[in-house]
């Protein structure tokens, strides 16, 4: 279960990442703390499935190690950390959803974004919770505490937006014709997510999409906003296959540790 | 008449801050008092804010995920810091949008320290250590202050600036036990940081010409000068568990003062920085006008849909 731990502690670091360049830049001081307290859970989560990711590529190097070919990551000849799964792996060793690793846009592109993740995360963590694997379900159980909370101050947010001032409702309605190609992905389970399934570590992420749909429709009413008619999807995230963002996001991420290899920091 | 009830006042005032009872929002105090406050609180305030932007700058390459979490959380609580300042300024009837026109316009000052970049992941160390070691120095005992919402406030960010400035000295004696490229970064950083943080008590005893009024109103307990030695003496030990040195030649133990003597302090920086001629004045305003610009639209869909929300509560009721 090594690259599914890895995919969802990238979709948290990436997302995290994003809503951490907010930090001193927020629209007023209170939404500045919201969004950086979001930006911290994220990391936090991330920092949980990466090191769980990485106790399992301790255990048995054998089996994962060809997945992972930078060379800065093959450097590493003792026992991983979470670090060198953040910070040494290329960007098409990254398995996030196209979405999460977008730039940061306006305020409503962020809130959206944040809203759509959170939802599926929800859906994700509910189930994960009752998963064979007790480490995934014990992080997973963590992690829905704080969900839940996202899930309701972006949904408030995508309402007060959508239904706020007129310039707030065209942002809005710009934010989900850019991000509504990049949700139909959340559904469509990768390869390694199909094996979980299996092993009963996880449930078909595309058997959420009906509910998900029904909560964004709700909150979408209560904005007076309207779901785009279904179109094409993006994907490829979770293959490795990025949009052009990523590389520049990795690029200042990881440039510490790339230009000083093998530091303590 | 008018005129003695004033001094009558006065003296009722005086009084209380001679026997170390707080003046509270609704007490009477002299119109200079108030706006002495003013200019202190809302200046403070504005430094956190503006104090983020520097460190800011190094969130997204923080280098481990730990880093990048403490970081975020730092300035985040700069953030809630700044939120503190604002409501014990707004106690003495200003509002905070007036501060922070008063930020973007010029006309009210923040800490000189923030004008200077950030260059390198040591420099959130040093500021950590020396930025926020100063800042504490200063502001302890602004705990015992006489106005209360200040010194109520000033508590809480005593308590997160002491653990700030922990982990910022973590980051360098991390670094100073590194490789010989990350011990450089840490002296470099500390080269930079240095004058600056000393000059962050502000101007000299005989050149201050608020902290007489300032002294005898309990506002301030302790002078520039008082608090300058106490952070040279403490720093100068510090430095040696992490091996590296300050940078001054003539920084010496004096026995019979039983303090550090330091050299002389570069007064025509500190007051070109003030005058707006450091190397970021220019940019930490423009960042912070372009965050409230940017943000204006949000703000205003915000207040629209409460109002929305309170006619239909209103029609509801009615």
């Amino acid at each position: 279960m090594f690259l599914l731990s890895l995919q969802m502690a990238d979709d948290a670091l990436l997302l995290g990442h994003r809503n951490s360049e907010w930090t001193g830049h927020g629209p007023n001081l209170e939404q500045d703390i919201a969004i950086s307290n979001i930006a911290l859970d994220l990391i936090g989560q991330a920092r949980n499935f990466y090191q769980y990711a990485a106790f399992q590529f301790n255990e048995n190097r054998t089996a994962y190690e060809g997945l992972i070919n930078s060379p800065a990551f093959q450097q590493v000849a003792e026992n991983l950390d979470e670090d060198d799964l953040a910070y040494l792996r290329d960007a098409n060793e990254f398995r996030n959803h196209l979405l999460v690793e977008l730039n940061k846009g306006d305020w409503a592109f962020t809130i959206t974004r944040q809203f759509f993740i959170s939802l599926y995360q929800q859906h994700l963590y509910s189930d994960l919770q009752k998963s064979s694997d007790r480490q995934i379900a014990a992080i997973a159980e963590k992690s829905l505490k704080e969900v839940n909370y996202h899930v309701r101050w972006s949904g408030e947010w995508v309402i007060r937006l959508g239904d706020g001032t007129e310039e707030s409702h065209r942002r809005m309605r710009s934010a989900i014709d850019q991000l509504w190609q990049y949700t139909g992905e959340l559904f469509i389970p990768a390869d390694y997510q199909e094996k979980a399934v299996q092993l009963g570590i996880l449930v078909n992420p595309g058997t959420y999409r009906e509910s998900w749909m029904a909560k964004v429709r709700a909150a979408f009413d209560q904005a007076g906003l309207v779901i785009p008619e279904s179109g094409w999807t993006q994907k490829g995230g979770k293959q490795g296959i990025h949009t052009e963002h990523l590389g520049y996001l990795l690029a200042e991420l990881q440039y510490l540790q790339r230009s000083y290899p093998g530091s303590s920091w | 008449m008018e005129k003695q009830g004033t001094i009558q006042l006065e003296s009722v005032f005086q009084d209380r801050i001679d026997q170390d009872i707080r003046i509270e929002p609704r007490d009477w105090m002299p119109e200079k008092y108030r706006q002495t406050l003013i200019r202190q609180i809302s200046q403070h305030a504005h430094s956190e804010i503006v104090g983020m932007l520097p460190e800011g700058n190094w969130i997204t390459r923080a280098p481990s995920l730990r880093r990048k979490a403490t970081l975020i959380a730092k300035v985040q609580d700069e953030a809630g810091h700044g939120l503190y300042l604002y409501s014990a300024a707004e106690t003495l009837g200003i509002s905070r949008a007036e501060m922070i026109d008063q930020l973007h316009s010029g006309k009210a000052k923040y800490s000189s320290i923030f004008n200077y970049p950030t260059l390198s992941w040591a420099d959130i160390g040093a500021i950590g250590w020396l930025v926020d070691g100063a800042a504490i120095m200063n502001q302890v005992p602004l705990c015992r202050t006489s106005y209360g919402p200040y010194a109520r406030a000033m508590v809480r960010i005593c308590k997160e600036e002491s653990f700030h400035q922990r982990q910022g000295f973590e980051i360098l004696l991390t670094l100073s036990r590194g490789n010989k490229a990350q011990k450089a970064m840490c002296q470099d950083a500390i080269n930079r940081w240095w004058w600056p943080s000393v000059m962050m008590f502000g101007p000299s005893d005989d050149a201050s010409p608020h902290t007489a009024q300032s002294m005898a109103w309990k506002i301030k307990r302790f002078t520039n000068d008082e608090l300058r030695q106490k952070f040279v003496d403490i720093c100068a030990d510090q430095v040696k568990i992490l091996g590296m040195l300050l940078p001054d030649p003539d920084l010496k133990w004096n026995e019979a003062r039983g303090h550090f003597d330091f050299g002389p302090i570069n007064w025509e920086e500190f007051w070109q920085v003030i005058a707006g001629n450091g190397p970021c004045n220019k940019e930490r305003i423009a960042a912070r006008v372009k965050a409230h610009e940017e943000g204006a639209w949000v703000r205003e869909a915000a207040s629209a849909y409460a109002e929305k929300q309170q006619t239909k509560q209103t029609a509801a009721v009615a």
